[in-house]
């Protein structure tokens, strides 16, 4: 009766994937305020990972008739105790709790426990690049400032005489020698043999033998003569040593994180410019092994803070912006040396700076740091342009590794980074 | 390899020399030797089933067949993912034991093994599956009524297509949408009582176009009836109603008269009709299907062990996973949801064939007609010719009542508390017969409701009637279903509800979207 036992393991694995997308598709937006409640109580470093979504039971349930307590009904149920016929009980806590029969333990016996379930690494950053207006995240196109490192990669048939490789080029002179002179060897080989035979016959010395030895003794003379004019060396058989130049990233990088804490900078904002920091990072971890963030934030004095402390905190003040450069110039020149780091620096601010002090920051940026990093982004997260954009657009421009935007909602962050961070030459 | 093997072997005829190998491993060449013997236990035992196809699958496979509703191939939706999405939340926390066992009502009949199964655990699945289930399937007269076994397959392929076509065609959020709608309604797209033909796939396709121009053809007549105030007093005409007689496949009726419905709409709302109905005796025989496949596999295997074919602990290994299967929480318990199908069914067989084999004199008196007679016989016609409901009236037996300590709870709604209407004893087991029938009784699990009206000649809307089992109410949600009928409609839906004392009430009136 059985046909055969059919393995299935390896076909059609994941049929559900559609299914579960159509399941997304149709909670995208509980889905997308999940995910930015994730963010924003989530680490830096801990941006890809998946997450646990809960969409309230009402939302997902899908509604079918069905008796609503009420009325009058009987049940039976197995494992009595003590009851006898007649017996009169109190209804059990929560309505018609005993009235919970078999019959409808598939969907009115569930309550209204949430549904929860797991968002995976990829489904999550999907969303969160979805909710920053991004269509498809193309990382490789982003900027980066490679190191190269030159290795060897096997010969080449050209190149400069410092790079001739003459073990290859004589192996390969030798070949060439041995199969052009093939054909003489032979014929060569084949006469001799005939020569010392017809020497060894009584009456060599008489025609016909003798004329034919000496036939032979001119064409053997005529194929040495040829064979030397096989060249020992050709300009074919050079080889030289080929070298390729490949990008290798550099191992480590630090990431300063500055923002301005004064009173204006107020959640939204903060925000703002956490997912700012968080997209830098990610796309810091595509280039870099290692990666360190400081987290330098300032009102009137800068201090170093944990991520915790930099994103949290409600301690407020004044503002003068140029005292987290300052800040972040001693700690690069006492743990970051610039030759053994990639060092970046981002920046977020409303712009609200102590009018006298703006000057002093584009100062500071021009002299000390930006010769240090590697970029320098500047986002003013509000809108009107006060005297530390001014003195910032300046530099713009001027210094290839500096760059700055605004950004007024989280819909612009994505772009502005894209922006900032493009390619050279590649279109944004 | 053992000792034992080359000594001379005295035992009874048919007794095994050794034991089928058991290994926790399973290997291609052992699944078959074991379905091998299992088949041939099974064919003495006169078992009659499809031929059968056992697929390997992993559990990722079988977490996706679950999803489905149980089938190979079934159209996108999101209720499935949703699905799929809490079973596999539950199977990574190891709340659940993954199914061992899917089996597909098709000829042949499908029956999965997951490929991280014992040995044991594989065995247990082709007993139950492939010879319990799978004879069912072929036995029973509801599945024979309803189910067309050889063309399920191609038929759902054909659905899928059709609906990945229409989401082409008219973007997915329109199907996904007429989806939810129908599905609101699937358990009222049944036939009850007709039968549908048998059609095979093939026919199936090339009468569509007909059937999707004919309909139409159909809804726009009866859509263009002018009022004609001729023969008829105008008093007269207005109680004449449409349809005539009030209609119970909600789903079919739409179908058959939404009047604006698109001809591809027309068409879904059929494939989840002709589903439903697919589903229907599976809804009507869960405690027999269940019962009957774990009666034979605890059967079968035990008859093997009994024929020194099975090792010790082959049989430990599956009567642990038989045992928590079949294990009844008792009312109150942490666990309890209701009666388990599996331990009902099973106790039910198992007490019918001690019945026939072993009757006492209580079951000479209650069951006259079979106490004593050929065990195999009788449970062969009770598979045959049962369903839940009338399967518990005949042969729930007062042994059964006493071993489940079953008891009947009355709930009258305006009494403050409950009152035990009958327990397990000589006064009792009738009624709590009675009662426990009436339970599965999908006519009662089910509200009542069937299309009453549609206004012909006024607003077009449709008039639905429930009609009210021992005054019970309708839940909380009837508006939102009733949101989806007018999506299928197109109209105004009202809903009736009549009272136990006839009196109609006007309940819910949904208004269809004004933008067509």
């Amino acid at each position: 009766m059985l046909q055969q036992i059919i393995d299935r393991r390896l076909s059609g694995k994941n049929k559900s994937i559609g299914n579960r997308e159509r399941f997304l598709r149709r909670y995208r937006g509980q889905i997308r305020d999940a995910v930015r409640r994730a963010i924003s109580g989530r680490n830096i470093r801990d941006l890809e990972r998946g997450e646990d979504i809960t969409l309230p039971k009402r939302d997902v349930s899908e509604p079918v008739f069905g008796h609503g307590p009420g009325g009058n009904r009987e049940y039976v149920h197995p494992g009595n105790q003590e009851y006898l016929k007649g017996d009169r009980i109190k209804r059990p806590p929560g309505g018609g709790g005993g009235g919970q029969g078999s019959g409808e333990a598939g969907d009115s016996g569930e309550g209204e426990d949430d549904f929860v379930f797991k968002l995976t690494r990829e489904e999550f950053m999907q969303v969160f690049f979805d909710d920053l207006a991004l269509p498809h995240l193309i990382r490789t196109q982003l900027a980066e400032v490679p190191e190269w490192k030159s290795h060897r990669a096997g010969f080449k048939s050209d190149g400069n005489p410092s790079s001739l490789h003459v073990v290859r080029s004589m192996r390969g002179a030798l070949a060439r020698r041995i199969a052009l002179g093939g054909e003489d060897r032979v014929a060569l080989l084949r006469m001799q043999t005939e020569l010392l035979q017809l020497r060894a016959e009584p009456g060599a010395h008489e025609p016909p033998l003798a004329d034919r030895i000496a036939d032979l003794e001119a064409q053997i003379i005529e194929l040495r003569r040829t064979a030397k004019h096989i060249p020992y060396i050709d300009p074919i058989d050079l080889r030289y040593r080929n070298r390729v130049r490949v990008p290798v990233p550099s191992a480590k990088a630090v990431m300063f994180c500055l923002m301005d804490v004064s009173g204006s900078m107020d959640e939204a904002r903060k925000d703002m410019s956490k997912r700012f920091f968080m997209l830098l990072y990610l796309f810091l971890t595509r280039h870099y092994e290692k990666i360190d963030l400081v987290f330098l934030r300032h009102h009137t004095q800068a201090q170093e803070v944990s991520e915790e402390e930099f994103f949290h905190a409600t301690e407020t003040g004044g503002t003068v912006v140029s005292s987290a450069l300052v800040l972040m110039d001693e700690i690069i020149r006492a743990r970051y040396p610039s030759g053994e780091w990639n060092i970046y620096g981002a920046q977020a601010s409303d712009g609200d700076n102590w009018h006298q002090d703006s000057g002093r920051c584009r100062q500071m940026l021009e002299e000390s740091i930006l010769p240090m990093v590697r970029y320098y982004a500047y986002v003013q997260v509000a809108d009107a342009e006060q005297n530390l954009w001014q003195e910032y657009a300046q530099l713009e421009g001027v210094r290839p590794n500096f760059a700055m935007r605004k950004v007024a909602s989280a819909q612009d962050i994505y772009p502005v980074f894209r922006e900032l961070f493009k390619k050279e030459g590649a279109p944004a | 390899m053992s000792e034992t093997s080359e000594l001379p072997v005295t035992s009874s005829p048919g007794r095994a020399a050794e034991p089928l190998p058991s290994p926790s491993d399973w290997t291609f060449d052992l699944i078959e030797t074991y379905h091998q013997e299992i088949r041939k236990t099974a064919e003495s035992f006169r078992l009659d089933t499809y031929p059968i196809q056992l697929e390997i699958i992993t559990a990722e496979q079988m977490m996706d067949a679950y999803a489905s509703v149980g089938m190979p191939v079934i159209y996108r939706h999101w209720s499935y993912g949703k699905q799929f999405i809490s079973t596999e939340k539950n199977y990574r926390r190891g709340a659940m034991g993954l199914a061992y066992e899917i089996v597909i009502n098709s000829d042949p009949c499908i029956a999965y093994l997951m490929e991280e199964n014992t040995m044991a655990m594989q065995a247990l699945v082709i007993a139950h599956a492939a010879y319990g289930h799978n004879s069912f399937f072929k036995g029973n007269y509801l599945f024979r009524m309803w189910t067309d076994a050889s063309s399920i397959i191609d038929y759902l392929v054909y659905a899928r297509n059709y609906i990945n076509e229409c989401e082409e065609r008219h973007g997915v959020d329109a199907v996904e949408e007429l989806l939810d709608s129908c599905h609101a309604l699937m358990n009222y797209g049944v036939d009850r009582y007709r039968r549908p033909q048998k059609r095979s796939l093939a026919q199936e396709i090339s009468q569509r176009a007909e059937r999707e121009h004919h309909l139409q053809q159909q809804v726009n007549d009866l859509w263009r009836t002018l009022p004609r105030r001729i023969e008829t007093a105008a008093g007269a005409d207005a109680t004449r109603r449409f349809p005539a007689e009030p209609q119970e496949n909600l789903l079919y009726f739409i179908e058959k008269n939404a009047a604006l419905l698109e001809p591809w709409q027309r068409e879904v709302v059929r494939i989840v009709r002709k589903v439903a109905q697919y589903f229907y005796p599976q809804r009507q025989t869960q405690v027999m299907n269940e019962g009957w496949a774990t009666f034979w596999h605890y059967t079968l295997l035990n008859t093997m062990y009994d024929k020194g074919q099975l090792a010790d602990g082959f049989m430990i290994e599956w009567l642990r996973s038989h045992t928590s299967v079949v294990y009844q929480p008792p009312v109150g318990h942490r666990a309890y949801s209701g009666i388990n199908p599996y331990a009902l069914g099973f106790a039910m067989f198992t007490e019918l064939r001690r019945i026939c084999e072993k009757p006492t004199e209580e079951d000479r008196r209650w069951f006259p007609d079979y106490a004593g007679t050929d065990w195999l016989t009788t449970l062969d016609h009770a598979m045959r010719n049962y369903k839940d409901e009338s399967f518990v009236g005949q042969f729930l037996s007062p042994k059964t009542m006493r071993d489940f300590r079953l008891f009947a709870v009355r709930d009258h709604a305006e009494d403050p508390e409950l009152e035990i209407a009958a327990i397990h004893d000589d006064n009792g087991y009738q009624a709590l017969r009675e009662s426990l029938s009436r339970q599965y009784d999908i006519g009662s699990r089910e509200p009542d409701i069937q299309v009453w009206n549609v206004d012909m000649r006024g607003d077009r809307s449709l008039t639905l009637r429930h009609v009210q089992r021992n005054g019970q109410p309708l839940r909380d949600d009837t508006h939102e279903v009733l949101k989806h009928v007018t999506r299928l409609w197109g109209f105004d839906v009202r809903l009736e509800s009549v009272d136990p004392q006839g009196r109609v009430t006007l309940r819910e009136t949904a208004s269809a979207p004004r933008n067509h």
